[in-house]
Order: structure tokens, then sequence, then C-alpha cells
């Protein structure tokens, strides 16, 4: 296996330029999809000040959205193999952190992140970020969600 | 600054093949897309250039110049081609999204005559893109 892989990069370098010298920053992204139930309401308020606040999104039984969430991780490109990650590893981190907890679920009440958290779309952008940045294989640099067409939301960390 | 972004598409056919990986380590990698046959997609490509418009036309970079600057240099090259082995740029290196972006962005660099290559944005599908940014951004 290491031998492969010195092989390997002793082959690709004579045939592409180094990584270091390249002026460019690549980042890959890749979209998911999950479909789940929020309510937006803050128990601490009155029902008039939900109302005023979150309209017809604090209707008490909740309604959902199909949810589109872009992970966007960047890191050095392996020339043995052309990726920043295998796809089926980052893939599999985040059906695993993230996508089996959200996709067809009442995030209010099944996922345990949004029991004193409003699921807003940006909270869920924070949460997931949390969620996702100790990816191993590397770096995370932004979550981007779609909650509709016409709404879309980025957290990229603190800076 | 103004950003500017035109957007072309191709369609190409690649596979992922490392020779100094045995057949085994091979697919273990890169799963199906070793098919030794190839496989396809309809590329999306988005080019950003970046720069101040000229008072004189208002425009940071004639759009019509762009366009052909596209045309010649990425889909005369790549569009309705085996990657692999007809694109002489991508001989010899995997053709994963990432490689094919960062060749499409040393391609385009050099040649954008006003303004600077700001982002190369390739979508291989809608659920799959890599961008370029140039330094700094």
């Amino acid at each position: 296996m290491k031998r492969l892989i010195s092989t390997s990069i002793a082959w690709a370098t004579a045939n592409e330029p180094a990584i270091e010298r390249m002026r460019m920053r690549v980042v890959l992204h890749r979209r998911y999809h999950f479909a789940a139930s929020h309510r937006l309401h803050q128990p601490g308020w009155t029902a008039e000040q939900n109302r005023a606040v979150y309209g017809k999104c604090s209707n008490p039984h909740g309604h959902g959205h199909n949810y589109v969430l872009d992970v966007a991780v960047s890191g050095p490109v392996d020339p043995a193999t052309g990726m920043i990650t295998n796809l089926a590893d980052l893939d599999a981190f985040v059906e695993r952190q993230a996508l089996a907890e959200f996709d067809h679920v009442y995030l209010n009440e099944q996922v345990p992140d949004f029991r004193s958290v409003v699921p807003t779309t940006e909270n869920i952008c924070r949460v997931l970020f949390h969620r996702l940045r100790a990816y191993p294989h590397a770096r995370l640099e932004s979550i981007g969600i779609q909650e509709t067409a016409s709404n879309s939301f980025e957290y990229a960390g603190e800076q | 600054m103004v950003y500017l972004t035109r957007k072309v598409e191709f369609s190409a056919s690649h596979l992922y093949h490392n020779p100094d990986f045995s057949p085994e380590e091979n697919r273990r990698v890169f799963g199906k897309c070793n098919n030794p046959h190839g496989h396809g997609h309809n590329y999306v490509l988005e080019v950003t250039v970046a720069g101040e418009p000229d008072p004189r036309t208002g425009m940071v970079l004639d759009l019509k110049e762009l366009k052909e600057i596209l045309q010649r240099e990425i889909l005369d090259r790549m569009d309705h081609r085996f990657l692999n082995y007809e694109v002489p740029e991508l001989a010899g290196k995997i053709p994963t999204t990432e490689t094919i972006a960062i060749t499409i962005w040393n391609l385009l660099e050099p040649r954008i005559p006003r303004g600077h290559l700001h982002r190369v944005r390739l979508y291989e599908t809608p659920d799959l893109y890599v961008d370029c940014l140039g330094n700094g951004q």
C-alpha cells in the first residue's frame, strides 16, 4: 500500500505541476437532499409574539421542506487519485453524521440539537457545520442549505 | 470590482484508472468510475472574470470575446471527446472534476485579455461541482 502510493505520486508529479505551485484554491461541492418538517417557535414567548415573529411557520403542528444541502470541502488534490477526497468517504460521513438523522423526521422533536435551538435554516446550517467539521479527509469550508428554491443560507464557521 | 460569469456546456466521457494501482486497488478507490470503457457526463462550466468596467464600453470584458476563448480553449478541446485519450492536457492524469477544473483554469488564466480569472466552477452533475478560486479568494 505504502509502496503503491509513493510510486503513484512519482508517476503523477512527472505529469502535472506540483500542487504547491498552483495559483488557485480548489473547493469540492457535493449536494445532498433531505426532507424534514419543523416549527419555528420560542417556548418562552407568548402565542402572539411567536405569531408576530414567525407567522405561519409557528403553526403548532409544523410543516416541511425539501432541503438541499451543499457541503464544500477543500484540500490538496492527491495526484494518485486526482481527488481532494474520495466521494464515497464523504457521502458515507454525511449520511452518518447528518442525513440519517435529518431525513424524513420532525426536526424539533427528533434531532437532539434542536431541543433548545429553533430550527431555522440559519441554525440548521450551524448545527450541520459543527456536525460535519470533523470530516477527517478534507477541510470543511462551508455548509449551504436551500430551504426552498427562493431561500438559501450559507455558514462558513466563525471567521 | 465587477464579476462577470459565462456558462457553457460540454459532453464528454472519461474513466478513472491509475496504472500504478493493482486492478483491485483501482476498483476499490474508483468504484464504477474505473469501468475500462469509460462513461460520460454533461458538464456545465461557469467562468467568472473579475475587473473594473472600461468606462468607454461599460464592459469588464466583451462577452463575445470570452465566448470565443471558451469555444477555442475548452469546447473545441473537450466537447464530445474521451477526456483521457483525446485531450493532451489530461494525458496521464486522472480526469476527476478537480483535475478537469484545474486544467480549465490553467488553459484560461493566461488568456483572459482584460480583468482576471476569478473562478472556474465545473459541474459534473447538478450534485457535484468543483470551484477553482484565485489565491486570496
